[in-house]
């Protein structure tokens, strides 16, 4: 017994069991990129472990990847233009001055086991979006269609009373409440898709969130790519489909996703060539990156706006002036320069610039004279009498700096003290939502390139609105004149009007447009900045022959 | 001996009972919920999802559902993750994290251990200041920092080890052992040299130098036995520790383990998850904690001695 004990806690023994473990398999091997580019496998690295894969169950940017590579809607984003082109629909017809659409299907668009995707099919998965038992937190995508936000709030009972109709297996025709410019847009965001249906009921009823028909060997999908591997934090696999209508066009053999939630992890692989492509780029990194002579780096604008939330209820921030005064008092140009290393745009309104042709109007600019004339005014000469504001962000870093510089430009262009507080990420979104802040960091990224996807915020009482601004004026242009405006020049016109109403009664200071940032491997082809950071992996080629800048080692 | 498990074991029972309904209860009483998102929930959506997770309930009757299932061994659908329950991510989570805790542990001996009995052979001498001054190096250096800097070293400047992953390239487990290990082998090492110091001023250990041991003989056979009492004692803690604790590690490596469901489930408001883990981790640490005590009683004499007298 002594001597069994002893012989246990051995140090040789431990010694040759460690070296065993440690040197099983030691040794350098080829590179993720250089087997990728040799096989046609593009290894990417995707932010985070997806919550899912279910179209109408899930949200987030990840899964938008992984489920576009698997799901092909009716139309996709063209990459380069980001307008519409085909996708499950050869074409599609609007009549009734555009309030009735007629999707054409393509015959040759299949399931991965072979069925044909039928127009029932869409009019199946749209009852499985909207339905209220189903919990689709974009259910509101599909709000547009005649009757559909009734359904999905229970007041109608009756899915047949939607607007939207399988006329033969190839043709689907959609009635909408009013002319919807974006709509065919929607139709490649994932919550419109559609699932199997048969599929789909193996496991559970339509409305069920839980079943496993999303894992691998269960699902049936109907895009450029199946799923084959998907292990828990680790990766998911997906090879080309054999099935998929436009399967010529579609160059790669296999894709692996990888979640990559630590930014910093991401880019050291990136570097030692485990990945093609990075979600992000560290922010200190990002000066090397450019340094570089054919950079990976590649930086593009993208569909989001940067602000702070202001509560209108609340003094000091009740006063227009004051909030004006605010506003004119931040040297965004400055920030951007600074803070943000040139990562970012200035924003003066809500709307992105060039929003499918959209300028927003601009309405003020950096003005510290004006916002020292505005703040006295208020009430407030030289800071005098000032009774203190807090600014609240979620915590991170890369807010707090943010925080912290325009706490200082406030201070010392309008003599004003401010105090800034961060709280962890769900207090802080209890906090908007509860209204009890007076000025608060927000982010929002469009989810489909209109500006009405950042107007519509701040309709009375809109449910991201959380600034108290309401204004019947403004409400009448976002949700009656707009929509019926009969050219495009028009609705810019009217949104123009409204950005206008907006920064000048300022519920919001906007700082800055974001970016979309990537390390892109050279071999890698058809990958186009653009502002929805849309990636249509059937454009994207691998080639053998270039390979990283020799410096970044 | 049996009776001192058993009854250590019925101990544990309120004990972890106790946890869970201090869990259940602080994490519905923090702030925001599962279904908070930046873009706002509509109500009419909002009302689904909890009646489709039983957060439409009143709280008490949740909670005895929870306990209800908790008895079969159900820790319920993951809120953050639809279409995956509990069980079944612990269960993809565990066998990684516990691999990863066994070889930063074996680590954590051979290094520690050795460092510690050497140290503890010459006391106040320079073989003794060395490794100890390193063993306070290892326990102050957190291992967000020696993960990155092993990472540069040995993965990018070198280019000798793969940088992140588990078990997908050859040689990628080394660096997370490492990292995780080195603060616990500063530990061990400290350990065994306090519990080497004690034993080596032993009469019997006297007795086993007047009989013209080799010194080596006498520390590893008479010596070593009892000085690495306070070292068993502390590996149960310890694992458990390493299996709760490898967050950092797994961020770093981007290893598909354990620790980053727990803490993520935290600010996910997760619900079940967060129980879930909790619940698991509390029965680990109740359970090693038992192991390193009968392995502790077993290596002392005069302890054992009280158990087989039955006199507990």
């Amino acid at each position: 017994m002594i001597y069994r004990l002893n012989s246990r806690f051995h140090p040789r023994n431990l010694i040759t069991l460690l070296a065993m473990a440690l040197l099983l398999g030691c040794g350098a091997g080829e590179s993720n990129v250089a087997s990728g580019n040799r096989d046609g496998i593009l290894h990417y690295g995707n932010g985070a472990e997806p919550q899912g894969l279910d179209p109408h169950v899930v949200t987030g940017v990840p899964e938008n990847h992984l489920i576009r590579a698997l799901f092909e809607g009716l139309a996709v984003k063209n990459p380069i233009t980001l307008e519409p082109e085909p996708g499950v629909a050869e074409r599609w017809e609007f009549s009734e001055e555009g309030r009735v659409i007629t999707f054409y299907l393509n015959p040759e668009a299949r399931w991965s086991n072979g069925e044909q995707v039928s127009a029932s099919d869409y009019v199946w998965s749209w009852n499985r979006a909207l339905h209220p038992e189903t919990g689709n937190l974009y259910a509101y995508m599909l709000y547009p269609v005649e009757n559909a936000e009734g359904y999905a709030k229970g007041e109608i009972k009756d899915f047949s009373e939607v607007g939207v109709k399988a006329l033969d297996d190839t043709t689907l025709q959609v009635t909408l409440n009013t002319p919807t410019p974006y709509f065919i847009q929607l139709m490649d965001h994932y919550s419109t898709f559609a699932v199997h249906p048969e599929t789909l009921l193996k496991f559970g009823k339509m409305t069920d969130r839980f079943t496993p028909w999303t894992r691998v060997g269960n699902i049936v999908s109907n895009g450029a790519f199946v799923l084959t591997d998907w292990a828990l934090n680790r990766h998911i696999k997906m090879a080309k489909s054999d099935l998929y209508w436009d399967r010529n066009r579609v160059s790669l053999n296999g894709v692996v996703f990888y979640p990559t939630e630590n930014v910093v992890s991401e880019e050291r692989m990136f570097r030692v060539e485990q990945l093609h492509y990075t979600q992000v780029v560290p922010l200190d990194k990002i000066p090397v990156y450019r340094e570089l002579d054919n950079t990976p780096y590649i930086q593009a604008p993208y569909l989001g706006t940067y602000y702070y939330l202001v509560n209108t209820d609340r003094p000091p921030v009740d006063n227009v002036k004051v909030r004006q005064a605010l506003s004119m008092a931040v040297d965004r140009d400055k920030l951007v320069r600074s803070v943000l290393q040139q990562t970012a745009v200035p924003a003066y309104s809500i709307t992105p610039p060039n929003t499918l042709g959209y300028y927003p109007p601009r309405v003020f600019d950096y003005d510290p004279e004006r916002a020292r004339a505005l703040l006295a005014e208020a009430g407030y000469p030289e800071g005098e009498g000032w009774p203190g504001l807090e600014i609240i962000y979620n915590t991170q870093e890369a807010h707090r700096k943010i925080a912290v510089a325009i706490q200082q430009m406030w201070k010392s262009e309008l003599n004003i003290d401010i105090t800034i507080a961060n709280q962890e990420w769900k207090v802080y979104l209890n906090s908007v939502s509860q209204r009890d802040f007076q000025v608060a960091r927000r982010g929002w990224i469009g989810d489909y390139v209109d500006a009405n996807n950042f107007l519509d915020l701040f309709i009375t009482d809109g449910g991201n609105n959380n600034t108290g601004f309401a204004d019947p004026v403004y409400d009448d242009l976002i949700l009656q004149r707009a929509p019926r405006a009969q050219t495009r020049e028009d609705r810019y016109a009217l949104f123009e009007q409204a950005e206008t109403m907006l920064m000048e009664q300022m519920p919001i200071i906007p700082i800055y447009t974001y970016t979309s940032k990537h390390l892109i491997h050279p071999s890698v082809e058809g990958i186009y900045p653009n502002l929805m950071d849309s990636l249509n992996l059937k454009y994207v080629r691998l080639r053998t022959e270039p390979t990283l800048p020799e410096d970044l080692r | 001996m049996l009776r001192f498990i058993l009854s250590r074991l019925l101990q544990a029972i309120p004990v972890i009972f106790i946890v869970i309904t201090a869990t259940f209860f602080l994490v519905r009483a923090a702030p925001g919920g599962p279904f908070d998102a930046e873009k706002v929930v509509l109500p009419e959506v909002k009302r689904a999802l909890e009646a489709q997770y039983r957060l439409d309930l009143p709280l008490h009757e949740q909670y005895f559902a929870y306990l209800a299932d908790l008895a079969q061994g159900e820790l319920g659908p993951s809120f953050k993750y639809p279409g995956r329950s509990v069980n079944e991510i612990l269960f993809s989570g565990l066998p990684v994290t516990a691999e990863l805790g066994f070889y930063a542990l074996l680590i954590a001996l051979v290094i520690g251990v050795t460092a510690g009995v050497f140290a503890s052979l010459k006391p106040n001498t320079r073989q003794d200041y060395i490794p100890m001054s390193l063993a306070m190096i290892g326990i102050c250096m957190p291992s967000f920092l020696l993960g990155p800097l092993l990472v540069l070293v040995f993965g990018i400047y070198l280019e000798w080890l793969p940088i992140s992953g588990w078990g997908a390239i050859p040689g990628d487990k080394i660096l997370p052992s490492i990292t995780l290990g080195a603060a616990y082998a500063a530990y061990v090492a400290r350990l065994s040299r306090a519990g080497m110091l004690e034993i080596l001023s032993q009469d019997y250990i006297r007795t086993a130098r007047a009989k013209g041991l080799p010194e080596w003989l006498v520390v590893v056979k008479h010596a070593l036995r009892g000085g690495l009492i306070p070292v068993i004692a502390f590996l149960g803690p310890a694992f458990a520790g390493l299996l709760a604790g490898s967050f950092v590690v797994e961020t770093i490596f981007q290893i598909p383990g354990l620790g980053r469901f727990y803490v993520q489930a935290a600010f996910n408001r997760d619900y079940t998850m967060i129980l879930g883990t909790t619940v698991f981790l509390s029965s680990l640490i109740v359970l090693f904690n038992l192991l390193s005590d009968v392995a502790a009683a077993w290596l002392n004499p005069r302890l054992r001695s009280q158990f087989s007298g039955g006199s507990r």
